[in-house]
C-alpha cells in the first residue's frame, strides 16, 4: 500500500485524481504495473510448474496405452470336454496389497479337444457375476434378471450383447487367456 | 468463603472484551445468527435445510470415528471393517450412526428440496442459493455412493462393476473414464484408495465450501418469505418488497425464529440414534472376493430406484438414457431460476409444480419398493429349494410326472413360479394350461420368445413332450385346457 498518498492531501491535479486513485508518479506507477504483471506472469509459471504434473498424475488413465497379458487358468486337462467350469486366474498387473480382488474368475467351456470359449464372469449389461446353470444351459445374472446361452449369446433381459469373451491359447498343455482388465461395452471386441 | 461474584464477573467481561476487541464477534454474532428473517418463514416447513446440516455434522464426528480404525486398503478394509463390527467397543454403534446419518441426510434433503421447490424459494434473487443446493445435492449422494463402496464388501465390489459399465457406454472416452473411475484398468486397491479419497478429502471439502455459500446466500438475499397465493415476484420490485417484509415483521433468525429448527434437530439426532440403537449399522455383506460368485449385489436404499430403472429400461434406449437422462435432469434443475424465476410462488396456485412434485415422489417410491423385491431377478435356487404344491402332482399320468420332473429340473422354476412359490422374472405357471395350447406351449419352450430363452438345445423332443403335457394339467380344477378358437370353429362347421 502507498502509505503517504493515502495521507498527503489530494490536490487538483492534472491526472484524474479521486480519493481512491490517489494521483501517482508515472514512472512509479508503470514500475507498479510492471511488478504486477510480473508477478502473475512468475505465478502462472508455478502453477502450471504445480497443476501440470497433477492433471497428469490424476488423469494418467487419458495418456496409458490400455494393457493386457496372458495369464494361465491351468492345464488343459482340468476343463472336461462339453462341459462348462468356473475358472479363476490372478489379474497379471495385481498389486501386494489388492487381497482377494486379485483373484478374477471366469466361466471356461470346453467344446472339444482344443477349443474353447473362456467367458468373463461379468454380466455384458452392467456387469454383475453370471452364474453358470448346467442343468438349463443357461448363464443367469443376478441383479436386473440377463440370461445367456451355453455359447455366451444373449438369451433374454437386458444385456445389450452376449458375454464377453477373453481371446486363449493353447500352451505347453496350459489354457491361457489375454486378461487385465474389467470388460465393458467400451472394449467392443471382448 | 465469600465468592466475589461482582470481580468474577467483571473479569468474564474484560475477557470477552478483549477478545471482541479483536475477532469482533458480537459484530459476527449479530449479522449472522442475528440476522432478520420475516417472521413467516419461522415455519414448520422451514426446518429440513438446518436439519440436514445437521446430519452433516454429525456424519462428519461419526466419520471422523470411524476413520480412527478403518484401514482404506483393499487388502484389509473388509478386516478392520468386521473388526469395527464386532470387537471395537461400540464400533456398531458408531457405524450404525454412520449409516441412519447418512440415510437421513439424504431423505431430509430431498424434502428439503421438495420445499424450497413448492414455497418458489428458488426464484429471483435466489438463483444462486438453488444452484449451490443442486452441488450440495449432488455431493451428497456421492458421499451416500462413495460410502458404500468404503463398506468394501461384495455390494461394494459388484456396484462399482456396475458404475464402470455405465462409464463404459460413454462413446469415445469410455475406456479411459472407467480406468480414470477405478484408477487402474480393474477394480482393486487403487478403486478402494480412490473413493476413499472423495470420501474423506474430496467431498466433505466441497460440502463445507457450498454449505458456506448456501449460507452466505441467505444472509445477503434473505431467507424466503412464506408464499403468499397471488403474491407475484417481479425482479424489478422484490427487493424493496421485501425488505419492507423485513421491516414490518422482521425478527433477529436467534432467538425468534430458531425454535422450530431446534426442536427438529433433537427428533432428527433422536431419529437417528434410535435407527441406529434398534436396527443396527449394514453389513458387512459377504467380502469383496470377486470369487464369491454367488453374490446378490443390492445397492442402498436411495439408490435403489436407480437399480430398478437399469432393470426395466428397455435394452435399445438404454445406454442413450443412462448418459443423456441425468444430463438433461441437471440441465432442467439448473435452468429453473432462470427460466420460472418470477411470478407466482405459492404452491396453491401452481399446480403443475405440484404435479410434478407428486409424479416424481410416487415414482421414486414405486421404482425403489420395486428395487427392494425386484422380480425381475431369478430365484437362482427356487429350482432345488422349492416345494411343488400337492394340488400340482395328484393325479397325474406317469407323462405328466415325468413333464414336472423336467420343469424342475430344467430350472423352469428359477423365473416361474408355482403357486407363488419361485421366481417372478416370466408368467406364473399355476394357470399356464388356461393360456397356451399345446402347440403354443411347444412353440414358447422351444423358440423361446418374449423375454424368454429358447431351450430347443437343451430339451429332447420326449423331454418336451412330458413337459407340455404337465403343463397342460396346469390349471384351475374344473376347467377345460386353453383351445384354438378358430381350430373349435372348424371342428363344429
Ligand atoms: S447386470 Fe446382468 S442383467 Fe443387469
Amino acid at each position: 500500500m502507498n502509505q503517504e498518498s493515502d495521507q498527503a492531501p489530494i490536490t487538483d491535479a492534472p491526472c484524474a485524481c479521486s480519493p481512491s486513485t490517489p494521483c501517482e508518479d508515472p514512472k512509479k506507477k508503470t514500475r507498479r504495473e510492471f511488478m504486477l504483471a510480473l508477478g502473475l506472469g512468475l505465478n502462472a509459471i508455478a502453477g502450471a510448474a504445480v497443476g501440470i504434473p497433477l492433471l497428469g498424475y490424476v488423469f494418467s488413465s487419458f495418456l496409458k496405452p490400455h494393457e493386457l497379458d496372458w495369464v494361465i487358468l491351468g492345464s488343459v486337462e482340468k476343463f472336461p470336454e462339453g462341459k462348462t467350469r468356473l475358472g479363476n486366474y490372478k489379474n497379471p498387473f495385481h498389486r501386494s496389497w489388492d487381497g482377494s480382488t486379485a483373484d478374477i474368475p471366469c466361466w471356461v467351456r470346453r467344446i472339444k479337444g482344443n477349443e474353447f470359449q473362456v467367458f468373463a464372469i461379468n454380466c455384458a449389461h452392467l456387469g454383475c457375476p453370471v452364474r453358470w446353470f448346467e442343468e438349463s444351459k443357461l448363464f443367469m445374472c443376478p441383479c436386473h434378471g440377463g440370461a445367456y446361452y451355453e455359447d455366451g449369446e444373449r438369451a433374454a433381459g437386458p444385456p445389450p450383447r452376449g458375454l464377453y469373451t477373453y481371446e486363449f491359447k493353447i500352451d505347453n498343455g496350459n489354457l491361457m487367456i489375454l486378461a487385465g482388465a474389467l470388460p465393458t461395452l467400451a472394449q467392443p471386441n471382448a | 468463603m465469600k465468592v466475589p461474584i461482582q470481580k468474577l464477573t467483571d473479569l468474564g467481561l474484560g475477557v470477552f472484551n478483549w477478545v471482541d476487541d479483536r475477532l469482533h464477534v458480537k459484530k459476527i454474532w449479530e449479522s449472522t445468527a442475528g440476522h432478520h428473517v420475516p417472521q413467516s418463514a419461522g415455519s414448520w416447513f422451514y426446518v429440513f435445510g438446518s436439519a440436514t446440516l445437521l446430519c452433516f455434522m454429525l456424519q462428519l464426528v461419526t466419520g471422523i470415528m470411524l476413520a480412527l480404525v478403518y484401514v482404506p486398503s483393499a487388502d484389509e478394509a473388509y478386516a478392520t471393517l468386521e473388526y469395527l463390527t464386532y470387537h471395537q467397543q461400540l464400533g456398531w454403534f458408531l457405524r450404525a450412526m454412520h449409516y441412519w446419518g447418512s440415510d437421513f441426510m439424504v431423505g431430509i434433503m430431498l424434502l428439503h428440496m421438495t420445499q424450497v421447490y413448492l414455497f418458489g424459494a428458488y426464484k429471483y434473487p435466489r438463483e444462486i442459493t438453488w444452484l449451490s443446493g443442486l452441488a450440495l445435492l449432488v455431493c451428497t449422494l456421492g458421499l451416500a455412493f462413495t460410502g458404500q463402496v468404503m463398506r468394501f464388501d461384495e455390494d461394494a465390489y459388484w456396484g462399482l462393476g456396475i458404475g464402470a459399465s455405465i462409464m463404459g457406454r460413454v462413446p469415445f472416452i469410455g475406456q479411459q473414464l472407467v480406468d480414470f473411475m477405478l484408477g487402474g484398468q480393474i477394480i482393486a486397491s487403487e478403486t478402494l484408495s480412490r473413493f476413499f479419497a472423495l470420501h474423506v478429502f474430496v467431498l466433505p471439502g466441497a460440502v463445507i465450501a457450498l454449505v458456506s455459500l448456501h449460507l452466505r446466500m441467505v444472509l445477503t438475499k434473505g431467507i424466503n418469505e412464506y408464499p403468499v397465493p397471488g403474491m407475484l415476484v417481479r425482479r424489478e420490485t422484490y427487493d424493496k418488497e421485501y425488505a419492507a417484509i423485513l421491516k414490518k415483521e422482521g425478527v433477529p433468525f436467534f432467538p425468534k425464529a430458531i425454535d422450530k429448527d431446534i426442536i427438529t434437530s433433537a427428533f432428527v439426532i433422536g431419529g437417528i440414534v434410535a435407527c441406529a440403537f434398534f436396527f443396527g449399522p449394514k453389513g458387512p455383506g459377504g467380502p469383496a472376493d470377486p470369487l464369491q460368485i454367488n453374490a446378490n449385489p443390492r445397492p442402498d436404499f436411495w439408490f435403489l430406484w436407480i437399480f430398478s430403472i437399469a432393470a426395466l429400461m428397455p435394452a435399445e434406449i438404454e445406454t442413450f438414457a443412462l448418459l443423456v437422462g441425468p444430463a438433461v435432469v441437471g440441465l432442467i434443475l439448473v435452468a429453473l431460476p432462470f427460466l420460472n424465476g418470477t411470478g407466482e410462488k405459492s404452491w396453491r396456485r401452481r399446480p403443475v409444480a405440484v404435479i410434478v412434485t407428486l409424479l416424481v415422489w410416487i415414482s421414486l417410491g414405486i421404482l425403489t419398493y420395486l428395487g427392494t423385491t425386484s422380480p425381475w431377478s431369478p430365484v437362482m435356487n427356487a429350482w432345488s429349494a422349492e416345494v411343488t404344491p400337492d394340488a400340482q402332482i395328484l393325479h397325474r399320468t406317469p407323462l405328466q410326472l415325468q413333464g414336472a420332473i423336467t420343469l424342475q429340473y430344467k430350472q423352469c422354476r428359477n423365473c416361474h413360479a408355482i403357486e407363488g412359490l419361485g421366481g417372478e422374472r416370466g408368467p406364473s405357471l399355476s394357470d399356464v394350461g388356461m393360456r397356451l395350447t399345446k402347440p403354443q406351449l411347444v412353440r414358447q419352450v422351444v423358440q423361446g420368445g418374449g423375454n424368454m430363452p429358447a431351450y430347443g438345445q437343451n430339451l429332447s423332443p420326449s423331454e418336451v413332450e412330458a413337459l407340455v403335457a404337465y403343463m397342460i394339467t396346469l390349471r384351475a380344477e374344473g376347467v377345460p385346457p386353453a383351445r384354438d378358437v378358430t381350430l373349435s370353429r372348424n371342428t363344429k362347421n
